[in-house]
């Protein structure tokens, strides 16, 4: 045990100091006006207690030009910690681009994580300090939430959907994990720890745990035996359905005349509901294989899709004819 | 002196609202608004002891760091009890339906509430809720957290879920019919003179409280009602696997629940209106203001339910929203608190128990609103959310700010109420134990909250033991001190001084007639032709600098 009581937990990522430096000007703010507010309270109860049972004090109008002022201070002090906490935010949930990406499904009551290479974990994380990392979730079952204190940050985890988050490990070390959002019976069993380690450590403990497969490797087999590949192609080049071949990241038109970006959220909508928004110039043919995937072997899906590279024939190779359209 | 001289009182008529009737049936059906706020007042005080055990059972189990007390099941339903209990049962039928129904009608000099049989009825309601709830406890009640996320709501528990919502889904009923009588009232049945710039603010707070119950409440029932549909008959509404939302769930909860924490606290912010200006005779500083942003809390307070899921994946834009204003809305309380303080100034401040209430009550609800600007902020709010921070936070509100209020207003009315004193000796010592023992209780969870320590944890990491050893010694103090007021307040009915019909000295219509009142509250309707909080005749009032005086005679 310290001998000391912390007032702020383990600092290990980018968004840390960034955090607390908020929540020191808060803390000062609230213990300003608290104090404020205490003082003055004392000193009028002290100064002007009840000295003879029956003193009347003059009564006193208000004053237009004081409520105005405790009106646009606090308005104005607030609005800076508006201002200040909307820009971390944004931050916080704008995941970047060249991040390694994280697999995670939590379920009751347990964290399964699954690296790009393949490794797969169980309520622990490994990752490399100073590599920012995205998490993408989902939850077999109820809302579940990962928070890592010493990240200061957190994301529902939540079935049906997939949510990110993302952050840059600064210092090595053994961290909490958490289940932030209450999952049932053994929500507080729901804990793990994120093991920041130093970039080779981290290297040599990814080369000690090869033996499965990547989950692009195993999405391309689950590929294969669910029959994608009869109507998008055998590596993704399209046929009676859309070219999935290069698609990820960009944007496809819809019959419905909007536009939609493929990203991880569209992939898993399009296997599990396929009719919700159909790209252009393709029917409404594609069965729904919800029920039929877990969610891990969907992220596989995503994870394939995602590494299908514009090598198959040209685009106008696979547009469909009119024919194909089957009502 | 010369004003509170001048007060006729009359005297004190052998018949009173208490000993008018005898028998039980003369109080299970009545429809005098004294006697039901008395029903709800023995009801509630009922269902908050229940509360209050489920609330030690917690800290208990919370002593040490491993599940031992509890199984985690046992200790899941007792948070959830704990919060079901105390939120719809306690903290917001407390202070409407019990000082709110007693006082309204005396405050602006009406005879009842405009409709005796409906304030009935709403008790006879609250009461069906009520055993419902207790029944869904005693079946092996419910685990879903007080909040009753979906899908583990409608899907994963194996709870008495859909009879505690059915219990909640009635009672939202009582609050309606209440919020109802009160609006009806307050625009029909004013004395003659009463204006409304001249209604005591508690009035207003209540107004503004009513407001809410009508607006929000048909919400939380609707919510209740989708989710016993996708739990019974499967229809998919929040949980995905059935094509619904679980996201929906929340907006559609905190939409009522949110807007729920203000008719916990306006009402308390009503009394404390009353205390302060009627314990230090000095009319409120800036009347119109605090008035006012009752109505704007009102309001607002329906504007900012998004900022209970700023981590759910919301989209960041509804999230900044939602963050900007939730900032705006606490401005509104933060004017209440400089003029509350700003009415002290140079005033005649008594240190009796209702008043020490009322100083505590500033004092935890800065601490408690001002915590909520650390919710309110994005980033930290990402960081805090679902951690004992949150905790904290919300029972300096509730309990800090609603339960103060609640108790201050209860000692300052209870020689009205019952007609006898309650020891004041022991009032001020017991305000004093709570005060301390809500502060051990909860500023440490403060700390344990941006340390990481998620909320609702069965069994915790070691390291943040000393922190809940630290809340529950306070808690046990608290407890103590609660028990206190309930002992005393019993034993004054029967062995209290007898009450003058002002033992305050105080100019309101409340204490212009005897205690306890006559059943019609006043032998004769009174004309009212004085401000509220006049102790002292206007001519004599002071300007403050060279600003303009607010206060006119109307």
């Amino acid at each position: 045990m310290q001998s000391y009581i912390p007032l702020v937990p383990d600092s290990a990522s980018t968004f840390s100091w960034r955090v607390d430096a908020l929540y020191f000007y808060l803390s000062g703010v609230t213990l300003f006006f608290a104090l404020l507010i205490s003082a003055v309270l004392i000193f009028f109860v002290i100064r002007y207690r009840r000295r003879t049972p029956y003193e009347i004090p003059r009564p006193v109008a208000g004053s237009h030009k004081l409520e105005t002022l405790w009106t646009v201070i606090p308005f104005v002090i607030a609005m800076t910690m508006f201002v200040w906490g909307a820009q971390i935010y944004f931050d916080q949930y704008k995941p970047p681009a060249n991040a390694i990406e994280v697999y995670v499904v939590g379920k009751q009551w347990m964290w399964k994580l699954q690296h790009a290479t393949g490794q797969r974990e169980i309520n622990e994380l490994h990752i490399p300090v100073g590599r920012k990392i995205k998490l993408i979730m989902t939850s077999e079952d109820v809302i579940h939430d990962f928070f890592v204190p010493a990240f200061r940050t957190k994301a529902d985890v939540v079935p049906g959907k997939y949510t990110t988050l993302w952050f840059e490990a600064t210092t090595p070390g053994t961290y909490h994990l958490f289940c932030a959002e209450y999952c049932g019976m053994n929500h507080s069993g729901m804990t793990g720890s994120v093991i920041v380690m130093e970039p080779r450590e981290f290297d040599n403990w990814l080369s000690g745990n090869t033996g499965s497969m990547t989950p692009a490797t195993a999405g391309q087999q689950l590929y294969q035996t669910l029959g994608c590949a009869s109507c998008h192609g055998a590596n993704g080049e399209g046929g009676r359905g859309p070219t999935l071949a290069g698609a990820f990241g960009k944007m496809a038109s819809l019959q419905s005349g909007q536009s939609v970006v493929v990203d991880e959220v569209y992939v898993r909508e399009s296997i599990l509901n396929p009719q919700a928004k159909i790209v252009a110039g393709f029917g409404p043919i594609m069965p729904t294989f919800q029920g039929q995937i877990s969610e891990d072997q969907l992220m596989q899906l995503v994870a394939y899709i995602k590494s299908l590279q514009a090598t198959g024939p040209p685009a106008a190779a696979t547009a469909p004819s009119p024919t194909r359209n089957i009502k | 002196m010369k004003a509170i001289e001048s007060f006729e009182v009359p005297v004190p008529p052998k018949v009173n609202y208490i000993n008018a009737q005898y028998g039980l049936k003369s109080w299970l059906l009545t429809k005098d608004h004294k006697r039901i706020a008395l029903l709800y007042l023995g009801s509630i005080t009922f269902f908050f002891f229940i509360g209050g055990l489920y609330a030690m059972m917690i800290r208990l189990e919370l002593l040490t760091p491993q599940g031992d007390l509890l199984q985690s099941t046992t200790y899941n339903k007792v948070f959830t009890q704990h919060g079901i209990i105390m939120i719809f049962f306690f903290l917001i039928p407390s202070i409407p339906a019990t000082l709110g129904n007693f006082l309204i009608p005396m405050m602006i000099g009406a005879k009842d509430l405009a409709f005796p049989r409906i304030n009935l009825l709403s008790w006879y309601i609250y009461l069906a809720g009520g055993v419902i709830t207790i029944y869904a406890l005693l079946a092996g009640g419910v685990d879903t957290g007080w909040t009753f996320y979906t899908p583990f709501s409608t899907t994963f528990s194996n709870s008495y879920v859909v009879a505690t919502g059915l219990g909640i889904f009635i009672n939202g009923f009582s609050s309606i019919l209440t919020g109802l009588n009160f609006i009806v009232t307050i625009h029909t049945m004013r004395a003659p003179g009463m204006t409304w710039f001249r209604m005591p603010l508690f009035c207003w707070s209540l107004y503004a409280t009513s407001l809410i119950f009508i607006l929000g409440t048909p919400v939380i029932a609707i919510t209740i009602l989708l989710l016993a549909f996708e739990r019974v008959a499967r229809v998919g509404i929040f949980d995905p696997a059935l094509g619904g939302d679980p996201i929906l769930f929340q907006h559609l909860f905190w939409f009522y629940s949110h807007p729920a924490v203000y008719i916990m606290v306006l009402p308390s912010m009503g009394v404390v209106s009353e205390l302060i200006a009627n314990f230090s005779r000095k009319n409120i500083f800036g009347y119109g203001f605090v008035a006012f942003s009752s109505l704007a809390i009102a309001v607002f307070g329906f504007l900012v339910w998004g900022h209970h899921l700023f981590v759910s994946s919301q989209s960041v834009y509804a999230g900044m929203i939602f963050s900007f204003l939730s900032f705006a809305v606490a401005i509104p309380s933060a004017i209440k608190v400089f003029n509350w303080t700003a009415t002290l100034y140079k005033s005649s401040i008594s240190y009796d128990t209702p008043m020490l209430y009322a100083l505590g009550f500033i004092g935890l609800f800065t601490v408690g609103g001002m915590t909520g600007l650390f919710l309110a902020s994005l980033a930290v709010d990402v960081h805090l959310s679902d951690t004992y921070f949150v905790v904290a936070h919300f029972h300096y509100i509730m309990v800090g700010g609603a339960l103060m209020g609640y108790l201050g207003g209860l000692h300052y009315w209870w020689p009205k109420i019952s007609g006898r004193m309650y020891p004041e000796g022991w009032g001020r010592f017991s305000a004093l134990v709570i005060f301390v023992g809500f502060n051990l209780t909860f500023l440490p969870q403060f700390v344990a909250g941006y340390l990481g320590m998620p909320r609702r944890y069965h069994a915790y990491p070691p390291e943040f033991q000393v922190f809940n050893v630290l809340s529950t010694a306070g808690a046990s103090i608290l407890g103590f001190g609660m028990l206190i007021p309930a002992i005393y307040f019993v034993w004054s009915m029967r062995y209290g001084k007898h009450a003058e019909a002002n033992p305050w000295n105080l100019p309101g219509l409340e204490w212009r007639t005897a205690s306890p009142p006559p059943t019609e509250n006043f032998e004769v309707t009174p004309i009212v032709t004085w401000e509220a909080y006049e102790f002292a005749p206007p001519e004599e009032t002071e300007v403050v600098g060279k600003f303009r005086p607010e206060l006119e005679r109307i």
